[in-house]
Formats: structure tokens, C-alpha cells, sequence
């Protein structure tokens, strides 16, 4: 057999935007806009594939000059945020989209599972929908019927087989279709996040049907933000951002780089100047600073949930003699408030002042996290508010023998729990 | 096996390397194709009735309106009733609206297929022309069983009907191949074909007999592929007049040019598909 391998060169693709339409206030605008309309929604349809005018403002380069090259046997992480070009990239890869120009070879059969379960309909049965599944990944019926009991063993759904899988609950539907994908024998596969769902027993079962595959000399392209599938799997990682390739190389070095410039201004942020320094004429910041267990600070380190944070905010105060306090609000990356502390209110003078909060182990989810600060006057008058005054990211803290599956809650509490045998 | 990917401008012909690729996906056409028909009648309470209604329930309006109130019958110029005379027609009609209707808007309603898996588009549309003509078998026989009823027996030239049906679904094809591709991109195909397929149906002569149409034009009437399709169900299952073969001669042709374009269009707009939807 051929070496297998995958070849990236220059590739960038363009995608049009859509750009906020003119507003008419007046009768005879809207209607010169109603008759024009069609030429314009034309256009704008047609520009949909067209790129003659590559500098338009409604222009996104999705990807834009990525090259890298993957060998057999190696299995590439791709990280980067959301928008930063990963599922163009693996949709060029799987052709379901052509490049606007480079090029890409690909020498192996490629499958690639950009979502589990494709093809997948509700009224058939869970067995005519192996067969859906399978052949629109690029199996052959026979094929199927060859690895038609494995995929079924493997899925754990065999007394439900022949049941329509809109009777099956989600998770059922989940696992079935990844057995069949998990059962194809490609060279290469290219896999999108598909580990986010299901249960844990299974993504276990995953990963490890994954390490086989890999172990087996094939080529893998892995996409995930679950950095610590990415670290358990891959053995070399690229990074995107805004379409292009920053950064190729070690799997634990590329995600080092990735979770530190993943929070914006990060973990620990001094301001040597009262003038850069977020605040207004009355406070300013000077530090904000986030510890773990209570003395290291937290910049280029991994918190993880059972370790015990300190959040530590120096300010200057620059009115005499005011009663206050601070208080705290923490919030996760998507916006939800987790909790809000205040400090006690006090009479502070001018001059610097440090506040300290003491966050204890277990408490925080995995999850990315900023904080807003109130300077709050006499307990009822807000004179200072800094917005994400730090943020950090709280981690998954490696969990023995149990896999990885997202833990539900806001927190993550570990409260004194009992299980003991009450009687015969 | 070495895939090169690059961008893709201009016209794409069809190759011998697509042509093969068609074929090794084979089974997922297949797999499509009985996908549709399973499911089309589930959890519905007359099932496969279904495909038998919609042509029976045309025919009893038509014979009603065309056959009494217009009294069409003396037009047809045969002692054939009106009711066999329309039904013969609406059985290739049917197949050919619906089959245009869904493969028209397959792309769109499949969307979830080609933005996540890479197979050879063309088969999209291509399915409903196939899975189809189980409705018209069925259709057929309740045609056959019509005609036994009426003592009506065809003649000879039933052995080309294989021939008609071949034109019907190139006809098919080929609409389909640059309507689905046109409508993905442009919605208003969809409500475009609303009244189109209306206007297809009273341009051919599923209502009217082709007496209506002077001799001497038929071969140019003819360019209408359906038109020869119909005349010629007529001629073979009917058999009171010969096959038009004037008129099917210059429905191939027009089938032909809309096959070998509708590939070329197709071909050249699959690769934006996924981009646009």
C-alpha cells in the first residue's frame, strides 16, 4: 500500500457576508427600492458564488493561505475559537466545499464525520438506517452486511434494531450512528467535535476506538475544543485564527499557546500607570490577579476545579475619606452569573488598596470565567465599575478512570455525601 | 487512490472519471431511492392508495368537466370514453409533474446531506426520477385494469412503450438537473414551479386530443417531449391511431439537449452548492 498523507498548500477560501440592507424613510424611496429590489437581490445571490470584487467589505476569508502537510500515522489536533476557520477547513478537506484557490492532495481513502448520524431519518428503522448511514459515507451494501453485527454489538442498541429511530432516545440515536462510523475503514478520517455527545460509558468507548484506528498507521484529523481529548489523542496539533494557520507543532505546546491566548488580557494583569489602567477619576485599577492555591500566581498555569483560587484586586482610590466596599461578580464566558461576593464596607482613605477573595476548591465548573468589579459608596452607590477586570479558565481536573463527559451545573460542589448499607 | 482538490472555474463536462464515480455509489442511490418510497406512505392510512388517488380523482374531475360540462368528448373525435382518453394520459402526466416537482426541490430539501458528506450530487436528483416510478407502476396497472373494464385491448405497438417512458424520465432529468441547481441558489424557482408544472400540463394534450394541433405542426409541437410522450400512451395502450413518431423523434431531441445541458450546468454549479444554501 501507498503512503498515505495529506498536503495543504496555500489554500484560502472566500465566503460572502450578508450587509445590512438601506432603510427608506420615505414613500417614494421605499417604493424606487421595491422596484430595484430584484436586480439587487439577484446580485446579492449571485455574489453568493461569485468573487469578482475580492476587497468588499462583505467579504470573509474564511481560510487564507494555509499550508501544512499531515503524515500517515500522525493524528493532527486542529485548535482554535469559534470562527477561526477549523470547519471550513475540514469542509475543503471532506470536498463538500472547493477552495477559492491553493490546493489540497490527498493520497488514502478519506471518511470524514463532520456530524454523527447523517442521513439518519426518523421513520426508518435503526437497521435501514445502518445501511442509509453506511453508504453515505462511502460504504458498499456489502461491506455493511459484513460489519452489520459489529456495529450493531458495538452501538448497544440490538434489541431495539428493528424499531424506527424515532422511538430511540437521543443518546441511542447517537450511538448508533457512530458505530457505523466507527466501523468504516479508512485511511484517513476527519472528525468534527462529534465526541460532544453521548454519555460518558461511550465516549470512552469512542476514544478508544479512535487510539485503534490511529494505532493502526491511519491518519487522523481531529477537531475538538475539548482540549483534553485533543491532548489524550493527538500527537501533533496546528492552530488557527482568523482564517490562518499561527502555529504548527507539539500537541501540549500548541495547547499551552491556544489556553493563554484564549483569555482575552488573561489571568494576571498589572498596569504600571494609573492612565492605562482601567477606572475612573475615582478608582483606578492597579492590579487584578488570579491565584492558585493562594500563593502561585495563575498566568501560564492550568487551574483546575479542585484547586483552591484567590482573586486579588489593588486599586487606587483617589477620594478622601469614603466609606466602601467592592463587590464581585463572576460570570462565565457566555454571560450567566455564577455568584456575587462583597467585601465588607469600610472607610478607606487615598492611597492603594488591595482586596482579596478566597475561592475554595471545588466549587467553580470547568468553564472560562471573567470578573466585573462594583466600587460600591455607603452600600448603595456604585462609583466604580470594571468590567472584566480578569478572566481565566477553570479545567477539567483529570479524572481517574472516569472519562471526560461535560459536568452539568452552574458549580461543582463537593459537599459531604454518605452511601453505606442501612440493612439486610 | 490519490484525490487532488482545486478550485474549480468555468464549465465542468462530465467525465469518464464521474461517470465512475456515479457507479461506485451506486448503492447509495439505491439505498435513497428505497428511503423515499418506505417512507413516503408511513404512518399514513391508505399507503401505496395514495399513488392511485391523485391521477384517479384528476381523471373523475376532468371526465366531469371536460368529458359533460365541455363536452370534449365530441372533439376527441373516436367513441373512446373521455375518462380512458384522460387517464391514459394523466398516468405519465402524474409521474412527470411529481417527479419534476420533487427532484426540483431535492437539493434544497437535502441540504443536510451535501454540507456534511462528499458523494457525487448528481445522485440527489437523480433519486426522485427513479423512486417515483413506483407510483407510476402503480398507476399503470389500475390503467391496465381501466382498459379490461372498458373492453379496450392494445395492439402491437404497446412493446414501445419501454421507449416513452425513457423519454418521459429524460424529460425529467434534464428540467431537473437545471432547476434543482438554479433553486438552491434562487428560491424563486420553487414558487416559479408552481404555475410552471399548470402551465406544462394544459400545453400538452393530457386534456385535449392532438387533433386540435394541424398536422402539419405536430413535428414542431413535437419539441415538447411530453406531448409525444402522451400521444404516444395513446397510440400504444389506445390503439386507435399510429405512433407519433414525428413527434417522439423530436422529443428525444429536445430530452437529449436538455440532459447533456442540465449535466454541464449541474457539473458546473455543484461545487458552490454547499456555499450557497
Amino acid at each position: 500500500m501507498s503512503e498515505t498523507y495529506i498536503k495543504v498548500d496555500h489554500l484560502s477560501k472566500l465566503y460572502r457576508l450578508g450587509v445590512a440592507e438601506a432603510m427608506h424613510d420615505s414613500l417614494g424611496g421605499a417604493i424606487g427600492a421595491a422596484l430595484k429590489a430584484p436586480f439587487k437581490n439577484f446580485r446579492k445571490l449571485q455574489g453568493l458564488s461569485d468573487f469578482k470584487d475580492k476587497d468588499d467589505e462583505s467579504v470573509l476569508w474564511a481560510l487564507r493561505d494555509v499550508s501544512f502537510e499531515v503524515r500517515e500515522g500522525e493524528v493532527l489536533g486542529v485548535v482554535g475559537k469559534n470562527g477561526a476557520g477549523k470547519s471550513t477547513l475540514l469542509k475543503l478537506l471532506s470536498r463538500i466545499s472547493l477552495p477559492s484557490s491553493g490546493s489540497i492532495e490527498i493520497s488514502g481513502r478519506v471518511v470524514s464525520l463532520l456530524e454523527v448520524g447523517t442521513g439518519f431519518h426518523k421513520e426508518l428503522s435503526g437497521r435501514e438506517n445502518i445501511y442509509m448511514n453506511g453508504t453515505i459515507l462511502g460504504m458498499t451494501r456489502k461491506e455493511i452486511d459484513r460489519k452489520f453485527d459489529e456495529i450493531v454489538a458495538f452501538s448497544g442498541v440490538e434489541r431495539f434494531i428493528d424499531t424506527p429511530v424515532k422511538r430511540y432516545s437521543s443518546g441511542m440515536q447517537v450511538r448508533l450512528a457512530f458505530s457505523v462510523a466507527a466501523h468504516l475503514e479508512p485511511e484517513i478520517m476527519i472528525i468534527d467535535e462529534v465526541l460532544a455527545v453521548g454519555d460518558a460509558d461511550f465516549q470512552k468507548r469512542c476514544l478508544g476506538k479512535m487510539k485503534d484506528v490511529s494505532q493502526q498507521g491511519r491518519t487522523v484529523l481531529f477537531v475538538s475544543h475539548n482540549m483534553q481529548a485533543v491532548q489524550s489523542l493527538c500527537t501533533r496539533c496546528i492552530m488557527m485564527e482568523n482564517g490562518r494557520l499561527v502555529m504548527d507543532g507539539g500537541t501540549d505546546e500548541v495547547i499551552n499557546y491556544y489556553l493563554s491566548k484564549q483569555m482575552t488580557g488573561g489571568s494576571m494583569r498589572v498596569y504600571e500607570t494609573p492612565t492605562d489602567a482601567p477606572g475612573n477619576q475615582q478608582i483606578r485599577l492597579q492590579r487584578a490577579i488570579v491565584y492558585k492555591n493562594s500563593s502561585t500566581p495563575s498566568d501560564g498555569q492550568l487551574l483546575y476545579v479542585n484547586d483552591e483560587l484567590v482573586f486579588e484586586f489593588a486599586f487606587w482610590n483617589y477620594s478622601p475619606g469614603v466609606h466602601a466596599n467592592l463587590s464581585l461578580v463572576l460570570n462565565t464566558v457566555k454571560g450567566e452569573v455564577i455568584f456575587n461576593v462583597v467585601t465588607d464596607d469600610k472607610p478607606i482613605g487615598e492611597g492603594l488598596h488591595v482586596a482579596r477573595f478566597q475561592i475554595p476548591a471545588n466549587l467553580l465548573n470547568d468553564n472560562v470565567y471573567s470578573i466585573d468589579l462594583y466600587f460600591i459608596k455607603n452600600l448603595k452607590e456604585t462609583i466604580c465599575l470594571i468590567e472584566n477586570a480578569v478572566s481565566f479558565e477553570v479545567h477539567d481536573a483529570p479524572r481517574e478512570k472516569a472519562w471526560y463527559g461535560k459536568w452539568i451545573g452552574a458549580v461543582r460542589p463537593k459537599f459531604e455525601t454518605t452511601f453505606e448499607k442501612e440493612s439486610d | 487512490m490519490i484525490t487532488k482538490i482545486n478550485p474549480r472555474k468555468g464549465w465542468h463536462f462530465f467525465t469518464v472519471e464521474d461517470f465512475k464515480e456515479l457507479l461506485q455509489y451506486k448503492d447509495l442511490l439505491y439505498m435513497l431511492v428505497g428511503r423515499e418510497i418506505s417512507v413516503l406512505y408511513k404512518q399514513t392510512v391508505f399507503g401505496f392508495a395514495w399513488a392511485i388517488f391523485r391521477p384517479l380523482v384528476q381523471m373523475v374531475i376532468f371526465t366531469f368537466i371536460f368529458g359533460k360540462l365541455v363536452n370534449m368528448q365530441s372533439m376527441i373525435g373516436t367513441d373512446v370514453p373521455y375518462a380512458v382518453f384522460s387517464f391514459t394520459a394523466l398516468v405519465p402526466w402524474t409521474y412527470f409533474a411529481v417527479a419534476l416537482n420533487s427532484s426540483t426541490g431535492s437539493l434544497i430539501g437535502n441540504q443536510q446531506f451535501f454540507t456534511k458528506v462528499y458523494f457525487p450530487r448528481m445522485i440527489i436528483p437523480i433519486t426522485p426520477i427513479i423512486s417515483k416510478l413506483l407510483d407510476f407502476a402503480i398507476a399503470f396497472i389500475i390503467l391496465l385494469v381501466m382498459l379490461f373494464a372498458y373492453g379496450i385491448v392494445p395492439n402491437y405497438q404497446i412493446v414501445f412503450l419501454p421507449l416513452l417512458v425513457l423519454l418521459m424520465m429524460m424529460t425529467a432529468l434534464g428540467m431537473s438537473l437545471w432547476l434543482s441547481a438554479l433553486a438552491i441558489q434562487y428560491r424563486d424557482v420553487s414558487q416559479f414551479m408552481q404555475f410552471f408544472a399548470q402551465l406544462l400540463m394544459y400545453a400538452a394534450p393530457v386534456i385535449w386530443p392532438i387533433t386540435l394541433v394541424p398536422q402539419g405542426y405536430r413535428f414542431v409541437y413535437g419539441f415538447y417531449p411530453m406531448a409525444g410522450v402522451i400521444e404516444g400512451f395513446r397510440a400504444s395502450l389506445i390503439g386507435q391511431s399510429a405512433m407519433p413518431w414525428d413527434m417522439i423523434g423530436a422529443g428525444f431531441i429536445t430530452a437529449t439537449i436538455l440532459m447533456i445541458t442540465g449535466v454541464l450546468y449541474f457539473r458546473s454549479r455543484e461545487n458552490v452548492f454547499a456555499d450557497v444554501v
